[in-house]
């Protein structure tokens, strides 16, 4: 076991005493967020939090030199989760009871589970330890031969689309799934009411942020060439169809919230979205269907093509595009559905009251 | 001396999954304790990325970098804690919103997301 706890202290404080330190900052700051976060009863303030907490995390991950997943929780916990849970509140009301279910029987099961929870990781080989059991399994063989075998740099992206390529098919399933549960919960009949109303009701409030209107215009092309930098740059730096499709659907989002939910609709039409959907899941299963037909495994990129690496490059190309078609549809799908219904629902009460 | 520098060495050796443990039962304290509807989301948001800094802590090692292959680096950080990770945060707004569309649907029907009287309307007396 001794031999698990590879670094001593004076490595510590020699070598990595910054990294440290804003290791350590970095999670008492999350701490100290959480705990902020069960304080409060305003649900604004404590979904401004928890951005700040999807920001900090993201910050940590990019210490701890995941450069990809720090990507994705910037885009995701600090941008559109933030967005998602402003516009649900917005319906359903900013304050929360103060009544709570049983404190003192909760408070006993969280301590006696995190007391096991902390007795468990006294066993466990240290942070930074270069021969912890889950350094030496797999993760050599990606190191070492992910250049010969799938040939392109980065190696979270080999091991996301080629070795555990199936994995992240199913993720992509799950994704479109959750898309089309949410649509099937909030969808609202888009024909029903007339454009102009919804438009009148748009204009008075949108008119009046032009400096708003202009950033945005000017910012939005931007973001969407970023978006496709990111996707088609995956293989070789940070990146790929996950986070792309993220910026992406922020993009439109940013649109939709400055111009209002109909103009973005006449931009991107609601149907070809919810095409989109289905049509990046499909893009990838087909990939996994022709290297089958063409007497591969399932998702074996080398058959696709002559040279097995040029099949690789082919195939992780492919597969990233279903992915960010996907995973941007899948958010703009749901940000449509979720501003479809407030704006429904105000219409609704306006009319009520007149 | 030496029982200093093990104490030490425990400290900072585990003190990223003490802080994961810590964030994870705040996660679940809100999940069993409050009665609001997005709060407990936000509970399971804290709780979920809690397990994203234990699996990203494990697979950093001590003078490596990022997984991007370059020449003159020969120690890199393990790569598939972050493959798994990646995709989970992904799928992990996918499964938030489908709970906000739950909660919203939920404030239609009832007029309240407050858990203790949802069950109140549904059992009466």
């Amino acid at each position: 076991m001794d031999s698990l706890r590879f670094c001593n202290p004076k490595t510590i404080k020699e070598d990595n005493a910054i990294e440290l330190l804003i290791d350590i900052v970095l999670l008492s700051f999350l701490v100290c967020i959480a705990f902020a976060i069960v304080r409060m009863k305003d649900l604004f303030a404590v979904i401004m939090l928890a951005g700040m907490y999807g920001l900090l995390s993201a910050s940590f991950f990019v210490t701890m030199d995941a450069v990809d997943v720090a990507f994705t929780e910037a885009s995701v916990g600090a941008g559109i989760s933030t967005l998602l849970m402003l516009t649900t509140i917005s319906m359903t009301g900013r304050y929360e009871n103060t009544t709570r279910h049983r404190p003192m029987l909760a408070l006993v099961v969280v301590f006696v589970t995190g007391s096991l929870l902390i007795y468990g990781t006294l066993d466990m080989p240290y942070f930074g330890s270069a021969q912890a059991p889950i350094q030496l399994h797999v993760a050599p063989h990606y190191i070492n031969n992910s250049m010969s075998e799938i040939g392109i740099p980065n190696i979270v992206t080999s091991a996301l689309a080629s070795y555990r390529g199936f994995d992240t098919f199913g993720e992509v399933v799950v994704i479109f799934t959750a898309g089309v549960a949410v649509w099937a919960l909030l969808m609202v009949n888009v024909q029903r009411r007339k454009n102009t109303e919804i438009d009148d009701a748009n204009n008075s409030t949108h008119e009046q942020h032009f400096i708003v209107r202009f950033v945005a215009k000017m910012l939005i092309p931007f973001i969407l060439l970023f978006a496709l930098y990111v996707q088609f740059h995956g293989d070789y730096g940070p990146g790929g169809g996950f986070q792309a499709g993220v910026i992406f659907a922020a993009a439109i989002i940013l649109y939709s919230m400055v111009f209002g939910l109909n103009t973005a609709r006449r931009v991107i039409s609601q149907p070809i979205v919810q095409l989109l959907t289905a049509a990046g899941v499909l893009l990838y299963g087909s990939v996994g269907i022709v290297s089958l037909l063409s007497g591969g495994n399932f998702l074996d990129y080398n058959v696709l093509s002559a040279d097995p690496i040029a099949g690789q490059h082919l195939g992780i190309l492919l597969i990233e595009l279903g992915v960010g078609c996907t995973v941007a549809s899948v958010m703009i799908l749901i940000y449509f559905n979720f501003s479809g219904r407030k704006n429904d629902r105000e219409l609704e009460e306006h009319k009520e009251t007149t | 001396m030496d029982a200093g520098n093990d104490w030490a060495a425990a400290f900072f050796g585990l003190y990223n999954y003490w802080i994961v443990v810590v964030l994870m039962m705040v996660g679940f304290y809100i999940v069993i304790a409050h009665g609001n509807l997005i709060k407990k989301i936000i509970g399971l948001t804290i709780f979920q990325t809690s397990v994203f800094i234990y699996y990203i802590s494990m697979g950093n090692v001590d003078g490596g970098t990022a997984p991007i292959l370059a020449d003159n680096i020969s120690q890199y950080s393990n790569p598939l804690p972050h493959v798994l990770i990646l995709t989970a945060i992904v799928v992990g707004i996918a499964t938030t919103a489908l709970g906000l569309a739950l909660a919203i649907r939920i404030k239609e029907s009832y007029g309240t997301i407050e858990e203790e009287i949802i069950q109140g309307m549904d059992n009466p007396g």
